[in-house]
């Protein structure tokens, strides 16, 4: 399976890394030089045909590539439409993250990088990057936040067996954003012999161009996959939930320059958009900078960062990566804030009608399908993101 | 590119003095909301050569534990850029010399309006900003003529990886003096002084730049003072005051004993 990761599409980045207002790189001189050395070579190391071999080689032999793309039958009858499920799922360590982190630590190798430092929020993300540390025989460091680090045991413990140091982030909210910050004081302290991979397509440039990229797969194999199935590539709909939005750019990503595909983001909104409990960026949000970006970002009147909330670890971010605030700024978007109960809901409903339990990332995604208004013609394509073993302690407290 | 008109307390300093500055840092609101003048005060009484005021910020990216730890405590107290400028109001006429520069975190100052924030600089006396994460680039693009326009200066940071080129750009393209990174590192290393460091001190010191240089991040101390004023034109110390201030309290003897020490 040799193919290109090239984006055709008007929402392509810019040389300076922006998408409309969004992106660019607002970076502490110390980090300059390394996010240089990343922009000035990413591009050439990801089109050299070596790479392509040993990415796409890797996709298929190790992550299980193509994942399928399965008709939900009991689902599309609740819902009355026609859906789809992009099965990230039963990717090798059971989500998405796992397409970015083969393409980085490949990256990182090329770059002569000895060890890696991530960031996680969920844990799937940490547990990608130990994996692939593990099969590339590289020190690999994460930081969680400490309040992840409880609701997201198995995780924590996966990562340790694979060989990872796990350091707990304690500043702030304790969770994902406090994790970025950490991982981004380390590869401060840490600028020669260090690569650091992000997780979703935040972050300065190059980050969330190349994420995005490496997670386009997910978009290129809907579209055959789909052709396949129905005669047609384009769906109605592509649905997935947005954290900083990595699996939403990967199933948005070929379809972006296609109008007649509605693409929908759902945020989680956790205990209500206006309750003070929540992480639903665009309804919340205006125009700042995090994490390198200049991004749609919850804060204060004086541009402090507010700490969100949500029930699902990898969703609990303040930010959303510089794509899907241009998407959501020109319109090509659909958001849709997704309380913690109404994800919740979607994820019992989808074990018991399809037999798969997702994680409670996805639960915002499909919660999205009951709001979007659907005619029975329509074909939507879900991206589930992830599997739902990390959650268990969570769902096991409503069974 | 053009040269600042106005005057600026700042390039007047360099102008007359040029050895072993003593730059020092503490966070606005820190330990207390009110702290923040009496505390410039007390700085400029012992005799410090410039002050650098911290913004303080939710993320501080940049900063280690100790300066991390000083922003989250003011911003509890209720410390914002608005509050800061209002605290700062009078502070020239009430007998402030010695020059202020701001240093942060770009956020709070986008949502502050960036003319907004230079004209407040001008009108209360600031003279020179310090904002880590908005990159050279773009500051010049985007920002550059307005702080000209308020005579207000941006200072750029160095550090030991930052190239040749890079940094001959940044000479090029700064005012008043460059921030040199100590080592590579969040502020508040204890790294300590190392060989690679005096390396990196030396092929900058040999580079004949047009700006002084301050260096920074790591200055905890008399020795470590010494060595960054043998080959730079002064020093920056932050996390040692900011611990300073928090076990032995704001009064103009504690202030004055702590840059004794660093000075002695
Ligand atoms: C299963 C799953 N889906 C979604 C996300 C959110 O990340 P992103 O928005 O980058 O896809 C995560 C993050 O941890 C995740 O584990």
């Amino acid at each position: 399976m040799q193919t290109t990761i090239e984006p055709q599409t008007s929402f392509e980045v810019t040389d300076q890394g922006f998408y409309g207002h969004f992106g660019g790189a607002f970076i502490p001189e110390m980090l300059y030089p390394n996010v240089e050395e990343l922009r000035q070579n990413y591009l050439s190391i990801i089109a050299d045909p070596g790479f392509q071999t040993e990415f796409w080689q890797l996709l298929e032999d190790y992550v299980g590539r193509p994942t399928p793309l399965f008709l939900a039958k009991r689902l599309s009858a609740q819902i009355g439409a026609t859906i789809y499920l992009k099965r990230e799922d039963l990717c090798h360590t059971g989500a998405h993250k796992i397409n970015n982190t083969i393409g980085q630590i490949l990256v990182a190798q090329r770059l002569g990088k000895k060890r890696i430092v991530a960031e996680t929020g969920a844990g799937q993300h940490g547990v990608a990057t130990a994996t692939v540390c593990a099969l590339m025989g590289m020190e690999c460091i994460v930081y969680m936040g400490s309040i992840d680090m409880e609701r997201q045991k198995p995780n924590v413990d996966r990562m340790r067996m694979l060989g990872a140091t796990v350091v707990p982030a304690t500043s702030g909210s304790q969770t994902l954003k406090d994790a970025t910050n950490e991982a981004m004081r380390h590869w401060i302290n840490n600028p020669v012999d260090t690569h650091y991979i992000i997780g979703s397509v935040v972050g300065p440039h190059p980050y969330p161009d190349m994420v995005a990229r490496f997670q386009s797969v997910i978009s290129e194999e809907i579209r055959k996959q789909l052709f396949t199935k129905t005669g047609r590539e384009t769906p109605d709909y592509v649905v997935a939930c947005v954290g900083g939005g990595s699996n939403a750019a990967g199933a948005f990503f070929h379809y972006l320059n296609e109008p007649s595909v509605r693409l929908v983001a759902a945020e989680a909104a956790g205990q209500g958009v206006s309750s003070g409990h929540s992480a639903a960026t665009t309804a919340l949000g205006k125009p700042g900078v995090l994490h390198g970006s200049r991004t749609i970002l919850m804060q204060t009147e004086d541009g402090q960062v507010t700490e969100p909330y949500s029930i699902s670890a990898g969703l609990d971010y303040p930010g959303i990566g510089p794509l899907h605030a241009h998407l959501f700024e020109s319109g090509r978007g659909d958001f849709y804030a997704i309380t913690d109960d109404e994800a919740l809901q979607a994820c019992f409903e989808l074990s018991q009608l399809e037999g798969i339990i997702p994680a409670l990332e996805t639960g915002h995604a499909l919660a999205a399908l009951a709001k979007m208004n659907l005619k029975s013609e329509d074909v939507i394509v879900v991206c589930l993101s992830g599997r739902g073993d990390k959650d268990l302690s969570t769902y096991s407290k409503y069974l | 590119m053009t040269l600042l008109t106005t005057q600026n307390r700042i390039s007047d300093l360099f102008s007359q003095k040029s050895e072993r500055l003593l730059n020092v840092y503490f966070t606005a609101g820190f330990p207390n909301l009110v702290d923040t003048v009496p505390i410039l005060r007390g700085l400029q009484a012992a005799g410090v050569d410039l002050v650098e005021i911290g913004m303080p910020y939710s993320d501080p990216v940049a900063d280690g534990e100790t300066i991390q730890q000083s922003n989250g405590k003011a911003l509890e107290n209720g410390m914002s850029l608005k509050k800061l400028f209002t605290q700062l109001a009078d502070c020239r006429q009430e007998g402030i010399t010695v020059p202020i520069l701001l240093m942060g975190y770009i956020n709070p100052v986008l949502q502050f309006g960036v003319e907004n924030f230079c004209r407040k600089c001008q009108e209360v006396g600031v003279d020179g900003v310090i904002l880590p994460d908005l990159p050279l680039d773009l500051f010049l693009f985007d920002y550059a003529e307005t702080f000209r326009r308020y005579g207000i200066l941006n200072v750029h940071l160095i550090t030991p990886q930052t190239s040749e080129a890079r940094i001959r750009l940044i000479d090029e393209e700064s005012e008043g003096f460059i921030y040199m990174v100590s080592s590579a590192s969040i502020t508040g290393s204890v790294k300590g002084v190392s060989d690679t460091m005096e390396t990196y001190f030396k092929r900058i010191q040999a580079m004949n730049l047009r700006n002084p240089r301050l260096i920074g991040f790591g200055i905890n101390n008399h020795e470590t003072f010494d060595m960054a004023s043998q080959y730079a034109n002064g020093a920056i110390v932050g996390s040692a005051f900011i611990r300073h201030l928090d076990e032995k309290g704001i009064s103009p003897d504690t202030i004055r004993a702590f840059v004794q020490t660093i000075r002695a």
